[in-house]
């Protein structure tokens, strides 16, 4: 059976110019964090990021790698409007597809059952099927009713961080809400896991968690081990997010306000400087869970 | 105490129950205030006149005991129920069974609100906000109301919206064929008064009006030609619901809300 650890820069390998890459978790939650560094520190560019976006599409926009956004919304939640993306989208940097956040999860949903489209009324009425070239069609049946055709959201790559996995990619997430990752991973041709903790054999070590398996191994391709890899947003239950850091990364987006001269203190030369320079794993396992 | 004359609750706490009637009779939807004034109308209309309703923690979880706002020191929540995001369009949107109250960042006559960009191009906007995020979908399935500390021409806008982020009752936007039944906007409850949506075709149309506030003044802060209704003053609180509000929002978050956090009346 396939062995699929790999390293951070072994996924990233894996990712070429102009793809459309997927990220899962949602805003400043569960995002895959250590394997945007990675993709920081390569010459990867020309993508179509898909994301309910966080400080991930930041980044990505900041260090001009994205062609194209697909997003609900980019927020850090506690800070509303996500600076680096606003500087990108008030620039005129990046084109987009702006959706509904439910549109969006149907368009994962109809590329994971390759479907070309999937009807939905969300949108009619709005901005978005006209900003967005998005079509209608209409019901062959008796009501004849005229819906958005929401197109499959197809990706090349999704990347998620989860909590568990073993080298076969059974994997494990927690937490009150993992969100759209299983649809993230179903859409996408290869997916690949980052998790907090690797384990020989997922039966042996946490059978009595088969619940959290929250997609099955046959889409996931790749699994690396980056402990504290969602840093600086939240890994429930094992860490909160890290607002001082987000705090400091908003204030950059303002002072200096240019994406080279502060790359080195939000990505790091490797995983390991980034990782001493946030205090390392106990000031992030230290980091509280918000509450709402 | 059954004569509130001697008590003087504050704007915020005003709107916050005016906010509350919105839930009034609702049934079992999941009530969704977006903001500490709308969550706390949420809770308070739960814990009062309409226990029915189903409200999450702010996260993921629902509960039967509306969850006070910010640190909670040794308060548990305790969770009666599970809508976490990756079931919520399923479960609460898409089925119907949820009315949300927001603060979008403009509104027009047709109750078209956005939240996703002002000014520009949809390419290059002057000012990138939020996104749509799920407003689209919200304003075609469920019945939504909205709640706005600063009632200025430049939230109820001139015209339309710079960019429809949610459904309204626009005539020029009904696709034909469309299914635009689910389209229920209910209550508007800002710093200066109440309005719904039952004037001419669903036009905007005054209610009531907080104490010491003129149906002139608000016209003077719209945007657009407003209907008169049957004027009425905003009810003040009761002091059992400025009890539940205090407990609820225990470190006065809500006194934050409106700018100098004024009185529900002027000392005058």
């Amino acid at each position: 059976m396939l062995d699929k650890r790999m390293t951070p820069a072994e996924i990233v390998g894996q990712l070429n110019d102009g793809m459309t890459l997927g990220i899962g978790g949602w805003g400043p939650r569960r995002k895959p964090m250590a394997l945007i560094r990675e993709i920081l520190r390569s010459d990867l560019k020309d993508l179509t990021v898909v994301a309910y976006g966080g400080a991930d599409v930041g980044m990505l926009c900041a260090a001009g790698k994205v062609k194209k956004l697909v997003f609900a919304f980019v927020s850090l939640d506690a800070i509303p409007l996500e600076p680096w993306f606003r500087k990108a989208r008030e620039a005129g940097q990046i084109d987009v597809l702006e959706l509904d956040e439910g549109m969006f999860q149907w368009g994962l949903k109809a590329a994971a059952f390759g479907l070309p489209f999937l009807p939905t009324r969300v949108g009619l009425g709005t901005d978005l099927a006209e900003l967005g070239g998005l079509k209608h069609v209409q019901s062959p049946y008796d009501d004849g009713e005229t819906l958005i055709a929401m197109p499959a959201l197809k990706l090349d790559a999704a990347l998620l961080h989860v909590n568990r996995s073993d080298w076969r990619g059974n994997v494990q997430a927690f937490g009150p809400d993992v969100f759209y990752d299983e649809w993230f991973a179903k859409a996408a041709t290869k997916t690949y896991a980052s998790c907090e903790e690797l384990v020989p054999a997922m039966e042996d070590a946490y059978p009595a968690d088969a619940q959290a398996n929250i997609v099955e191994r046959c889409f996931i391709s790749g699994v690396t081990e980056i402990p504290c890899g969602a840093h600086p947003s939240m890994m429930t239950p094992a860490y909160g997010w890290d607002m001082k850091a987000f705090k400091a990364y908003t204030d950059a987006a303002r002072d200096p306000g240019e994406w080279d001269q502060v790359a080195a203190r939000f990505v790091g030369a490797n995983e390991a400087e980034y990782l001493a320079s946030v205090g390392g794993k106990e000031a992030v396992a230290a980091l509280p869970l918000p509450v709402f | 105490m059954s004569d509130n004359s001697n008590l003087n609750p504050s704007l915020a706490e005003l709107c916050i129950a005016a906010c509350s009637e919105a839930f009034r009779g609702n049934g079992e939807v999941v009530a969704t205030g977006v903001g500490p004034v709308p969550r706390l109308a949420a809770s308070l209309a739960k814990l009062t006149h309409t226990p029915e309703l189903m409200m999450t923690d702010g996260e993921a979880y629902l509960v039967e005991q509306p969850v006070p706002l910010g640190p909670r020191g040794d308060y548990q929540p305790k969770f009666a129920g599970h809508l976490p995001f990756g079931r919520f369009f399923d479960s609460a949107v898409w089925s119907g069974r949820r009315h949300a109250m927001v603060t979008p960042t403009q509104i027009d006559r047709f109750g078209q609100i956005n939240l996703s960009q002002l000014g520009g191009t949809h390419k290059q906007p002057k000012t990138q906000m939020l996104g749509v995020r799920g407003f689209p979908g919200n304003t075609i399935y469920h019945p939504n109301s909205f709640f706005f500390p600063s009632h200025t021409p430049r939230v109820f806008v001139p015209g339309e919206v710079d960019m429809v982020s949610g459904v309204g009752y626009n005539p020029a936007k009904r696709i034909a064929g469309g299914n635009f039944s689910g389209v229920d906007l209910r209550l508007i409850v800002t710093n200066l008064c109440v309005m719904d949506f039952g004037g001419k075709d669903h036009a905007i149309r005054v209610v009531s009006l907080h104490p010491g506030v003129t149906f002139e003044q608000v016209q003077e802060a719209t945007g657009f030609e407003l209907e008169r209704g049957d004027l009425r003053e905003t009810a003040l609180p009761t002091p059992e619901m400025l009890a539940i509000i205090a407990r609820l929002d225990p470190h006065g978050i809500r006194d934050g809300v409106i700018k100098d956090n004024p009185p529900a009346r002027s000392a005058a």
